[in-house]
């Protein structure tokens, strides 16, 4: 079943058009990665799919949205804001209740940031600081997950953990990612991405990061 | 109000603060004591609703003197301050200006009006002497922020004036020529107040209007100050200064002549303390210290830190519900118009007038005097906070509606916001000290009675008393906002 059709001949800002003639659907239970250069129209094309999703989708944008601010805890519960009475959230905000920890504790176990709890984000390593803000994204109770080069600060070791996290919580998820091979061993669908355009869409079975060489080429 | 984790310093500073204040509050006398406060507040707003401007006699001259006393006493604080940032590294220099800005405006005009009596002269200085200490110290700042690394690429043997000319100036004036326009507009406002001491400025006819109840000429007053403030920008350009000025100088009163024997008099003797000039000795001048000491300034001190304290914590409960009145993050274009308005209003009327207009309501006890500060520092910083949030980008899929406000936005701005408060402590105790010229006990209070009694001795000990006081809190301040690590680059004072 389609989760969501995207038919769109431009999409952009403001009359300068980022990506063109785009279509693709996403099934349910889809893994997909969006590769392509920067600047590409990655960012675009996720951010797209997001609003089509309307409030169905957790989002780890590139610049990850944390509240420098706040501790760990309440980042990963915001979450869930929308779904808890405001009162909730208050009392949340000025000491956090003991079940709301105890639902916030698996997913940093997850992400082996539990220790962490407690900390502010403003005190934390880029690597961590990712890892909260995927933890938000996987404290959303809905079922597909969009981020933009989730892990971009960690080392291979724990990009594969924190991928691996990801896939046992949400059964759809579309993640834009610079490593290659990465990609392809984490999704099953890869779609391409070259001077605003699909350039490529296909399963991510059988296939090497080489044959994704021709999306980084220069453009003439 | 932002529980970072429970160890957090900014956690402790606010409980700390919520605890001082509260036992501050605990001993205030805080009470409405007007019979019928409600039938006195509608015959103001009934003032609003029909606005008098015929009522007074002369309000244009009134609005000219207002805007003549600001425009020389600001110009004048500007070329003395600009001297004073150039030599801001000597020690005594940076003294002074300590000592000088420590003294409100109205404590300077209440000395000067002894010295020089009604003349222009009263004014022009009480603006100019205050502002030229405040000025001196920002603009020694902007100097010192310049960037550094154009200085760099100047070649080696270029004289250190020609440098600060081509490297340092002309960045930092940009910052001077901002900054002075806001001083202009805190002249007028300044200036407007004046006049409750005498002066004839829009003030002095807002007094006689209130005592007389003329509600819709107050109303007029009231506007037309309002009006003169908001449209500044568009009659403030800078090569009608000139014009201004000289327009200034001549329409000002200056028929009034004052005595140089009378000013010599005031300096070397009617403020040295009474058994001195008595010649009681050491034993007589005890006495009096001790008189003055127990009787006038601990009482006086202790309500002005008091009232001081639970004002800073109001503001800053105000700040954060004003806020949000302005903020891109959390409403749209139509309330924050709206929003716009009331902060403007709000933050242009004077605490003094706001203070004394309520005091009429409500009658004397702290209460006025607490609310008039909190609501025009609450304003001030809420319209800061406000602008500042329109720099602050949300996630896409960020919540909305009051779990927006309390978890993107209120600790997102928590910090900026303890910034400006603890710059504006020193501000509000000020401000709290000259309130005492309304009758509530604070220092003001000890200090117009003396004036009263013509007790001049008394009265300059008590505003160096107050300026002291100040000077602590400022010191406090800076240390509490570098251990918080709290920096703001607004020089708003």
């Amino acid at each position: 079943m389609s989760l969501v059709e995207i038919r769109e001949e431009t999409v952009g800002y403001k009359g300068s058009p980022v990506l063109q003639d785009v279509e693709l659907s996403i099934i349910a239970g889809e893994r997909i990665a969006l590769v392509g250069e920067s600047g590409s129209g990655k960012t675009t094309l996720l951010n797209l799919i997001h609003s089509k999703l309307k409030g169905g989708s957790s989002l780890v944008p590139q610049e990850l949205g944390l509240v420098q601010a706040l501790t760990v805890f309440h980042n990963v519960y915001m979450g869930r804001l929308h779904q808890c009475s405001v009162w909730r959230n208050l009392r949340n905000l000025l000491v956090p209740l003991k079940e709301d920890i105890r639902l916030v504790l698996p997913i940093l176990k997850l992400l082996r940031m539990e220790d962490k709890i407690h900390s502010s984000v403003g005190e934390l390593s880029g690597g961590q600081q990712q890892r909260t803000a995927v933890g938000r994204a996987l404290f959303h109770t809905g079922n597909v997950l969009l981020a933009d080069e989730p892990v971009s600060a960690v080392d291979e070791h724990q990009g594969r953990e924190i991928l691996e996290a990801i896939s046992i919580n949400k059964p759809t998820v579309v993640l834009a990612m610079h490593d290659r091979a990465l990609a392809i061993e984490f999704a099953d669908r890869v779609i391409g991405i070259k001077d605003g355009r699909v350039a490529l869409d296909q399963a991510a079975l059988d296939m090497k990061p080489s044959d994704l060489n021709h999306l980084y080429q220069n453009k003439n | 109000m932002t529980s970072r984790s429970a160890g957090s310093p900014f956690a402790k500073t606010t409980k700390i603060f919520l605890g001082v204040a509260f036992i501050c509050l605990i001993f205030s006398d805080v009470a409405i004591t007007t019979v019928d406060p409600w039938d006195e507040f509608k015959r103001l707003l009934l003032g609003f609703l029909t606005p008098d401007f015929y009522a007074t006699d002369n309000i244009i001259q009134a609005i000219a003197y207002t805007l003549a006393f600001a425009f020389l006493g600001v110009t004048l604080s500007n070329v003395i301050g600009l001297i004073l940032a150039f030599l801001f590294h000597n020690p005594i220099i940076r003294a002074g200006c300590a000592i000088v800005r420590a003294v409100h405006e109205l404590f300077w005009a209440l000395i000067f009006l002894q010295m020089f009596g009604l003349s222009p002269l009263t004014g022009i200085l009480a603006i100019a002497i205050p502002y030229a200490g405040i000025i001196a110290k920002v603009y020694a700042e902007i100097l010192e922020e310049a960037d550094p690394a154009p200085l760099k690429t100047v070649p080696a043997g270029t004289s250190g004036l020609s440098a600060f000319l081509f490297v340092k100036l002309p960045d930092a004036w940009s910052h001077f020529r901002s900054y002075s326009m806001y001083r202009l507009e805190c002249g007028i406002r300044s200036s407007a107040v004046l006049g409750f001491i005498g002066l004839p400025t829009l003030g002095f006819h807002l007094e006689t209007a209130f005592k007389e109840g003329q509600y819709s000429e107050v109303a007029a007053i009231l506007l037309l100050f309002y009006l003169v403030i908001a449209t500044m920008r568009f009659w403030m350009k800078r090569p009608l200064l000139p014009i201004y000025l000289i327009g200034a100088a001549i329409i000002l009163p200056w028929g009034t002549t004052f005595s140089l024997s009378h000013i010599v008099r005031f300096l070397t003797e009617d403020i040295i303390p009474y058994p001195i000039r008595n010649g009681e000795g050491w034993e007589g001048l005890l006495d009096w210290l001790q008189m003055m000491v127990f009787d006038q300034a601990i009482p006086g001190t202790i309500a002005t830190v008091q009232l001081t304290m639970i004002a800073l914590v109001t503001t800053g409960f105000l700040t954060i519900l004003l806020f949000p009145l302005i903020s891109p993050l959390l409403l749209g274009r139509i309330p924050r118009f709206f929003g716009h308005l009331f902060l403007v209003i709000a933050r242009s009327t004077p605490e003094y007038i706001l203070a004394f207009i309520l005091l009429q309501l409500w009658g004397p006890s702290m209460l006025p005097a607490i609310v008039a500060l909190t609501v025009h520092n609450g304003a001030i910083i809420g319209h800061l906070i406000g602008r500042y949030t329109e720099t602050v980008k949300l996630r896409l899929d960020a919540v909305k509606g009051f779990n927006r406000y309390t978890y993107e936005v209120l600790p997102r701005v928590y910090r900026p916001m303890l910034a400006l408060l603890f710059y504006r402590w020193e501000v509000i105790m000020r401000e709290t000290a000259i309130l005492g010229i309304l009758g509530i006990a604070t220092l003001g209070f000890y200090v117009d009675s003396a004036f009263a009694d013509l007790r001049f001795d008394r009265a300059v000990f008590l505003i160096a008393i107050t300026a002291l006081l100040n000077i602590c809190i400022d010191v406090i301040s800076r240390a509490v906002r570098s251990k918080l690590r709290l920096q703001t680059s607004l020089k708003q004072q």
